[in-house]
């Protein structure tokens, strides 16, 4: 599960981690409010961020011309319009998409006043299980170009799960970023702070970017988390009441919504062949041969080990909500699965939903005879595939026309 | 003679009480698996009966390993309870833990991998299909059947699968099995990010097993362990492999299903995958469809 830069950081908050002093607003007076709480505060620099879960954010444009979806204010009448330009506007960004992202939310924030950007996250290695701190000198860019281009600058410590982050790491990052003295010893609870952060609320990985060293109003030196994004751990999310309630259904599709109410694993894409699978791996290899057949896959779907009439109608019923698709395939092998369940599911749906696209049906497994002859005996327009291959194949060809 | 389980393992299963534990136990016993115990505390001494058998329920593995002499174990328990489960079988000196549960919190694994380093338990999963040695009666029956997998697919004969998907692998054992090539030992990795065996593992086994004498491997995105047994393989295979890398097609940052199947920062693609296999002498099949008869072409 994803959240907002503003969520991100009320959670690092509650772990000792240093953020800019803000507020998520919803409407322009609460944006009002905040931007006179931080120049009365005495910053000179106020900045207003858009919340959506994409990046590129600062270079993103509205879709009625406004630029910019991080603008900084010199005043709390200046914060103010570009909140005003933002809340309920789309924000069309590199990762958005070319139909952008409704801002709802907007963080207003104290504009710090930065010296120096890094990189800081912790995420899991999967090479040995462990968590991982990344660090580097080279912040505010994209990490994977400096992964790519100067490797040698990403400082790399795993943390033992059992002992924690200890102090030394905290040392021996912050000498390998270069700091020193006072500033150093602040960073290094910092990163105490970001790994407590990424341990207690179950995270998959936290990000910040740009950590920065910045010179506060009193001329001393500090880090802070600039920027924040967070991934949970979706199957840690039970034991969260609190970060559950954080999810942003905007941000999601709704057809996804729909397929999660019935525990149907769905992610729609942009082509024209529905697949309907069951087992991921399976779901994965579907939407793959599909491609290499020529054509594009609509959606990944794995119905999983269940598939109850019920399921496979409201699979059915999402799919044929995309209105980009074209024809559908269905993918099962049936290991405990009866194959004539699937099969008397499927007549059921396409009466139900008065299906009129091409429809083809690959069963393979467990009762796949009395599978086949449901289907063949149903009245419906149902072609049959052999393999794999052929039924796909088939559809492919359905859409070719 | 096959890897990991033999038509004698005697196993257990925890949470043999449960919907999906029973359901599966039963098919198990079906097969012919020498299924000796459940554990569900708060059950022992009671009965688990199914067609004939009566297996006897303890409230602890360590009790059922005491009285039945139970060396594997299935885990179907719930994900918030399952990596203690885990580490229960572990302690009590299994060497086998098969951890069917999906949707086990990545820092529970994460904990419980460490906890069972150096351990002389082996454990494979979580969020696997679990394992299959087929056995030499009709439909494969007689086999030690571990998990979810439909025993029938199955033949005992040379071919060792190592897979991180579930109805991938029936697929590519279907396929053999059709053309009337058997296997040695069907092993189910596991779908999460973190995992108590890796394909390397698992090849590794069947590399120095005398019955193996060709391997499938299948993959998907996310994480880099194919990658890490294509070059293991390129350097020191002595058997042909051949593999399907699935998810090509996948979105970037998106979960498909699988926890682990996520390309992150541009690591895991498929691409990467397919290359490492290539670079191995790894046969690479185009479609899932061409699975067995790629490794076929290679023996």
């Amino acid at each position: 599960m994803n959240i907002h830069e503003y969520q991100a950081k009320q959670l690092l908050k509650q772990y000792g981690v240093a953020v800019p002093p803000g507020d998520a607003c919803k409407t322009v007076d609460e944006a009002k409010a905040a931007a006179d709480r931080i120049f009365a505060a005495g910053n000179k620099l106020a900045v207003v961020k858009s919340q959506i879960h994409a990046g590129g954010r600062g270079k993103g444009i509205f879709k009625d011309g406004f630029k910019g979806g991080v603008k900084l204010a010199k005043s709390a009448e200046e914060a103010t319009a570009h909140a005003k330009a933002m809340l309920g506007n789309t924000l069309v960004t590199k990762q958005t998409g070319p139909d952008g992202r409704v801002v709802s939310t907007v963080l207003v924030a104290a504009a710090e006043d930065i010296k120096k950007e890094f990189y800081l996250a912790v995420l899991l290695d999967r090479a040995n299980s462990r968590p991982l701190i990344m660090a580097s000198t080279e912040g505010g860019v994209d990490i994977e170009e400096v992964a790519e281009k100067t490797p040698e600058k990403i400082i790399k410590e795993h943390i033992d799960p059992a002992m924690g982050f200890q102090a030394w790491q905290g040392r021996k990052i912050a000498a390998a970023l270069g700091l020193k003295g006072e500033l150093a010893g602040q960073a290094a609870k910092l990163f105490a702070g970001v790994y407590k952060t990424w341990w207690e609320a179950d995270a998959s990985m936290v990000e910040i970017n740009p950590l920065c060293i910045c010179v506060g109003a009193d001329g001393k030196e500090k880090i802070v988390a600039v920027d924040a994004k967070i991934g949970l751990d979706d199957n840690a999310l039970y034991r969260h009441k609190d970060i559950q309630e954080m999810r942003d259904l905007a941000e999601e599709s709704p057809l996804e919504i729909e397929a999660s109410k019935f525990n149907l694993n769905y992610i729609k894409l942009d082509g024209s062949i529905a697949c309907l699978v069951n087992g991921a791996g399976l779901a994965m290899a579907t939407m793959d041969i599909i491609q290499h057949y020529g054509a594009s896959p609509a959606n990944f779907l794995d119905v999983g080990g269940g598939a109850s009439k019920d399921q496979v109608t409201a699979a059915f019923k999402i799919i044929l909500s995309d209105p980009s698709v074209k024809a559908i395939f269905v993918n099962i092998f049936g290991g405990i699965m009866d194959c004539n369940v699937i099969a008397t599911g499927i007549v059921a749906a396409v009466k139900e939903t008065g299906l009129t696209l091409p429809l083809v049906v690959r069963l393979e497994g467990n009762n796949v005879a009395a599978g086949k002859k449901t289907l063949a005996e149903s009245g419906l327009t149902i072609i049959s595939g052999d393999s794999m291959a052929d039924a796909a194949q088939k559809v492919v060809k359905t859409v070719a026309k | 003679m096959a890897i990991l389980v033999t038509p004698q393992t005697k196993l257990l299963v925890q949470g043999i009480t449960g919907e999906f534990g029973a359901r599966h136990a039963k098919l198990s016993l079906d097969y012919g698996t020498q299924l000796v115990a459940g554990v569900t505390p708060g059950k022992g001494g009671q009965f688990f009966e199914h067609g004939g058998h009566k297996v006897p329920i303890f409230d602890t593995v360590a009790d059922a390993v005491k009285q039945t002499g139970a060396t594997a174990s299935a885990v179907f328990v719930p994900p918030p309870f399952a990596a203690d489960a885990i580490l229960e079988g572990a302690d009590a000196g299994l060497d086998l833990v098969v951890a069917i549960t999906e949707g086990i919190p990545v820092r529970d694994m994460i904990r419980a991998k460490q906890a069972m380093a150096g351990s002389k338990t082996r454990l494979i999963g979580p969020n696997c299909p679990g394992i299959v040695t087929p056995g030499e009666g009709k439909d494969s029956h007689g086999g030690c059947r571990i998990g979810i997998a439909p025993g029938y697919i199955h033949k005992k004969g040379n071919i060792g699968v190592v897979s991180r998907s579930g109805t991938l692998t029936y697929e590519a054992v279907w396929q053999l099995t059709s053309r009337g090539v058997g296997q040695s030992t069907c092993v189910g990795i596991g779908g999460d990010p973190v995992n108590g065996t890796s394909h390397l593992d698992v090849i590794k086994l069947f590399m120095a097993d005398p019955e193996t004498k060709g391997i499938i491997m299948i993959g998907e995105i996310g994480g880099s362990a194919e990658e890490e047994a294509a070059d293991w393989i390129a350097k020191h295979g002595t058997k042909p492999v051949a593999g399907f890398i699935a998810g090509a097609t996948a979105p970037p940052g998106r979960r498909m299903g699988h926890a682990g199947a996520i390309v992150s920062g541009g690591k895991g693609t498929a691409e990467a995958k397919i290359s490492a296999f290539k670079a191995a002498g790894i046969g690479v099949a185009a479609t899932p469809s061409d699975m067995a008869d790629t490794l076929l072409k290679l023996m």
